[in-house]
């Protein structure tokens, strides 16, 4: 159960950053999607360049992780319709219901249980990603 | 010092943070893929023993279901203890636009017109949370993977499949605004 609580813990303070900076604001993905403002752009390009920044370093230095093994970045399968068509299923229903799925379950606890729905839902779709999987071109 | 709390956090600072989630993550071991959790809690309802695909070992998985329930913690602290209850502060052209489909201009988090009890409760209001949540589940499953997935964590490993996925959201998401919510709202 230790073990566990320090990614209980990192979910805490997501839920408290990602709500005190917006970006769990269906207004602010409205905003983003209008090319409205640079709020959505500068959260997400500052994880993405500290993130590429850092993970350079972890594979130029080898570091390990805190089990002591090498950290590894697994090359994610090539392909190019799965990402295009998942994708754009995927924005369709970002801009729709203004949340992704980490957004969705904050909102849950901020207190608009409308998105119950929505992360059901979610859940159902994934489910019937799995059932249908095999018909899909990947 | 409390208004410094309560005000809207700045974008480099939720970067940031977001940005060290990702990396506490990788040290502790796993990576930062939130959607991957929806799949979780398909298998652990037992379905996997019809479907192939959610038949794995989900208990290895917990310490993601953890960080799902942090997640809804985090958002509780933030309504309660640490929220002006401003309201957001959109841009005025995005207000204006917003007007154009009777949507009117923030006077919380979310619109009222989409989360309200009067919305869920009606057949259309229904209906756009039910689609937007499964577009999402079968989209980011299909595309293998979410905006931390793809867009944090694969564009910081410089994957080409995740500029593809990143590339696929805002194709849909442009979309569905631009094109679909004036014939919808």
């Amino acid at each position: 159960m230790m073990k566990l609580l320090k990614f209980l813990l990192l979910g805490i303070v997501f839920g408290i950053v990602m709500t005190k900076s917006d970006a769990v604001s269906w207004f602010r993905i409205q905003e983003m999607f209008r090319f409205q403002s640079f709020h959505m752009y500068g959260i997400i390009g500052t994880a993405v360049v500290t993130g590429v920044i850092g993970v350079a370093l972890i594979k130029r230095f080898k570091l390990r992780d805190f089990h002591g093994n090498p950290i590894v970045f697994y090359p994610k399968e090539k392909s190019f319709i799965r990402y295009m068509l998942g994708g754009i299923i995927f924005g369709l229903g970002w801009a729709l219901s203004g949340s992704c799925p980490g957004p969705i379950v904050v909102n849950i606890g901020y207190g608009f249980f409308a998105m119950i729905i929505v992360f059901l839902f979610a859940i159902f779709g994934t489910f019937i990603y799995g059932v249908i999987k095999n018909k899909l071109p990947h | 010092m409390n208004d410094f709390i309560t005000q809207t956090w700045t974008w480099w600072f939720s970067g940031l943070v977001i940005s060290a989630i990702m990396f506490f993550l990788i040290y502790f071991g796993q990576s930062f893929g939130f959607s991957s959790n929806l799949r979780t809690i398909c298998a652990a309802s037992g379905v996997g023993k019809k479907i192939k695909f959610f038949d794995f070992n989900w208990k290895s998985q917990m310490w993601n279901i953890m960080f799902l329930l942090g997640a809804i913690i985090g958002g509780f602290i933030a309504k309660q203890f640490l929220s002006s209850d401003l309201p957001v502060q959109i841009s005025k052209s995005t207000i204006q636009d917003l007007a154009k489909l009777n949507i009117s201009a923030p006077t919380t988090l979310q619109p009222a017109e989409l989360f309200s009890w009067d919305a869920v409760f009606s057949i259309k209001g229904f209906l756009i949370l039910a689609f937007g949540g499964f577009l999402v589940g079968f989209g980011s499953r299909y595309a293998g993977g979410c905006t931390s997935g793809h867009a944090i964590s694969g564009l910081s490993d410089l994957q080409w499949p995740s500029l593809i996925a990143v590339i696929g959201f805002f194709i849909g998401g442009l979309v569905m605004t631009h094109f679909i919510f004036p014939l919808i709202f």
